[in-house]
């Protein structure tokens, strides 16, 4: 177990830096600088404002000095955009916004989509299974960007009951639509994962031991068919988590609430390298990071994996 | 008694005349299983509805997706609204562009992405999942842990970096959804090419001398065919979803071209003036298609692999 942790890590490590070169270089080979305008700037003022940023030194240089800094400083770098501003204040701004209806998003949908996969498993052709299946199936085509706009059409538009974007901490109402659009599609994945391996399990004959010797039903699904049956589902959870990061941006752009996907699309729009690297970087460590806890918690729960 | 002689070698000599009994391949059998699904039948009826729209739409539109109604352009949400007498079929946008000419547009390069991010993934992921599957050992193990790698990256904020970086065209598009729609096919294609690889015609062609490149081509490759159709008729809505995904976010394909998420963007940030039309229809083809292409995927699989159900 030790041993395949520590592997795990070996591939986790060169792969976060690997990302962090990877997206510098493509900053460096992409053409004109940051600094490019339509209106030139004197020479003067251009060398001047690289000096300021590093950017007339040589390229490798200039990588390890990013480098170093991301990895043993956490520091990001100036914003080029807003000369005022670090990388790490427009991520700090943003980020416990997206964590807190990110997180909330995942609980959510993880809780909801394990239970309704569970019950339409335990009633299997009955009307439950069958409402089950159709929210499943027709909540797959319908992602964050589908359900943002429709959610805000019915509770907003037409009903009034919800506000229509902005985010405050101290007002749940405020966080009702952004965690339904963006749990919506992951929920019903876990839902139709869930039942289908639910109902796997349940055929099987530790189960049908279970219930010969005359364990109530509620035991039977507690105690030793609910393990076995949410394997599927935490391979699953690492995916979902990449793309409920993801999503996040299309929620920060719809909803206006103000987290870190709006900082990103902003300085996509507005070519601002360094912050787009910082995001990017970010998510990416943090990607890597949840998908190495799934897979450490997979190899803990699951005694039939040896790696 | 000379006649019924006569008769059955007749009879005989017919039989024999024939070609050997047809039997039925097994994509015969597949292909009547498919069609026996009535869901997978209607939506693959949708689809095709879908690509004709995409393909003659231009023809039956009254109005040029490029041309400005200049009697409707900036009160769309009284005139606009959608009409057989102007020719606005679905209405118009606060430009006065015809929206149904636009859908046209939008249905016609979303497809193409879809299919063009399908097609790569199937070629380049089949390749390479069925050279490392065969290959296997250490090649094997390191092609794998390349694609491991690669999927762990969060793609979608790569593939925007890309777009930046080197400028918001349709081709750079292409490119970044082909460059991360072949990683789970190749993953699918390589676990089936493991359990080919030992079977006894595999055997029998190596035990012959033909070079690895060729087994992989004439004899692997076309046992993989079920799983790669199956999978790629999944993957085509992914594509989509990548797509409408960035074009929502405005980072996508740039005016005047257009896609569904480019006008699901423009019709969710205009409802609230009352043009809902231009969020609706475009919605509807969205998620009508992508149905559409998840139960023809299921469908297929169903069809190809009678077991699995």
């Amino acid at each position: 177990m030790f041993g395949f942790i520590l592997r795990r890590f070996a591939v986790a490590i060169p792969t976060l830096l690997l990302l962090i070169v990877a997206s510098f270089l493509l900053m460096h080979m992409a053409p004109g600088g940051p600094f490019t305008q339509e209106r030139a700037l004197p020479p003067q003022v251009l060398a001047n404002i690289n000096a300021k940023y590093g950017l007339d030194q040589p390229v490798l240089v200039q990588l390890w000095n990013y480098l170093s800094g991301v990895v043993f400083r956490f520091d990001f770098g100036p914003s080029f955009e807003y000369p005022d501003r670090t990388v790490n204040q427009v991520i700090a701004a943003g980020f416990p916004v997206t964590l807190t209806y990110g997180m909330i998003s995942f609980v959510v949908a993880v809780l909801v989509g394990c239970a309704l996969g569970t019950a339409a498993a335990i009633r299997h052709n009955t009307w439950l299974d069958y409402l089950a299946v159709g929210i499943s199936i027709g909540a797959q085509v319908l992602p964050n960007f589908v359900m943002a706009p429709i959610l805000v059409l019915v509770f907003t538009l037409i009903l009034g009951w919800l506000p229509g974007g902005g985010w405050s901490w101290s007002d749940p109402a405020f966080w009702i639509m952004p965690v339904i659009a963006l749990s919506t599609s992951y929920m019903a994945s876990i839902a139709r994962i869930t039942r289908a391996s639910m109902l796997e399990v349940l055929s099987s004959n530790h189960i049908r031991t279970a219930r010969a010797k005359g364990l109530p039903e509620s035991k039977v699904i507690l105690r030793h068919a609910l393990k076995p049956a949410l394997l599927p589902v935490i391979s699953y959870l690492g995916p979902a988590f990449v793309s409920m990061i993801t999503g996040s941006v299309v929620i920060d752009m719809y909803f206006s609430t103000g987290g870190i996907g709006k900082a990103f699309v902003d300085s996509a729009l507005n070519r601002d390298y360094a912050v787009m690297m910082g995001v990017t970087i970010l998510i990416g460590a943090l990607t890597i990071l949840f998908s190495l806890v799934v897979d450490i918690l997979y190899a803990w729960i699951d005694p039939k994996i040896r790696y | 008694m000379t006649m019924i002689e006569h008769d059955k070698i007749k009879g005989m000599s017919d039989r024999m005349a024939q070609a050997e009994v047809k039997g039925r391949s097994p994509w015969a059998d597949a292909r009547k299983r498919f069609f026996r699904n009535r869901a997978a039948l209607v939506a693959l009826v949708v689809l095709i509805l879908i690509g004709l729209f995409a393909a003659f739409g231009n023809s039956i539109a009254a109005w040029s997706n490029e041309d400005i109604d200049y009697e409707v352009m900036g009160s769309a949400a009284t005139l606009g609204a959608p009409s057989i007498a102007n020719g606005h079929y679905f209405g118009t946008d606060d430009l006065g562009r015809d929206l149904f000419a636009r859908t046209v547009q939008g249905t016609q390069i979303s497809l193409m992405v879809g299919i063009v991010g399908a097609f790569v993934a199937v070629v380049v992921g089949t390749l390479y999942g069925a050279t490392s599957g065969y290959i296997g050992g250490r090649t094997d193990q390191v092609m794998m842990r390349l694609v491991d790698i690669l999927m762990s990256i969060p793609y979608m904020f790569v593939l925007i970096l890309l777009l930046v970086m080197f400028g918001r065209s349709i081709s750079m598009l292409f490119l970044g959804i082909g460059l991360i729609s072949w990683l789970e096919m190749s993953r699918i294609v390589r676990g089936q090419t493991l359990t080919l690889k030992n079977r006894e015609f595999i055997e029998a062609a190596r035990a012959t001398g033909v070079p690895s490149w060729r087994i992989i081509l004439r004899h692997i490759v076309p046992n993989l065919l079920g799983v790669v159709a199956v999978y790629a008729t999944l993957l085509v809505p992914l594509m989509i979803l990548t797509e409408s995904f960035i074009s929502f976010l405005g980072l996508g394909v740039q005016e005047p071209l257009t896609s569904w998420g480019a006008l699901i963007s423009e019709g969710a940030g205009t409802m609230r003036y009352g043009t809902i039309w231009q969020l609706a229809f475009p919605l509807g083809f969205f998620v009508v298609t992508l149905f559409s292409f998840f139960f023809v995927g299921d469908g297929l699989r169903d069809a190809l692999d009678p077991k699995d159900r």
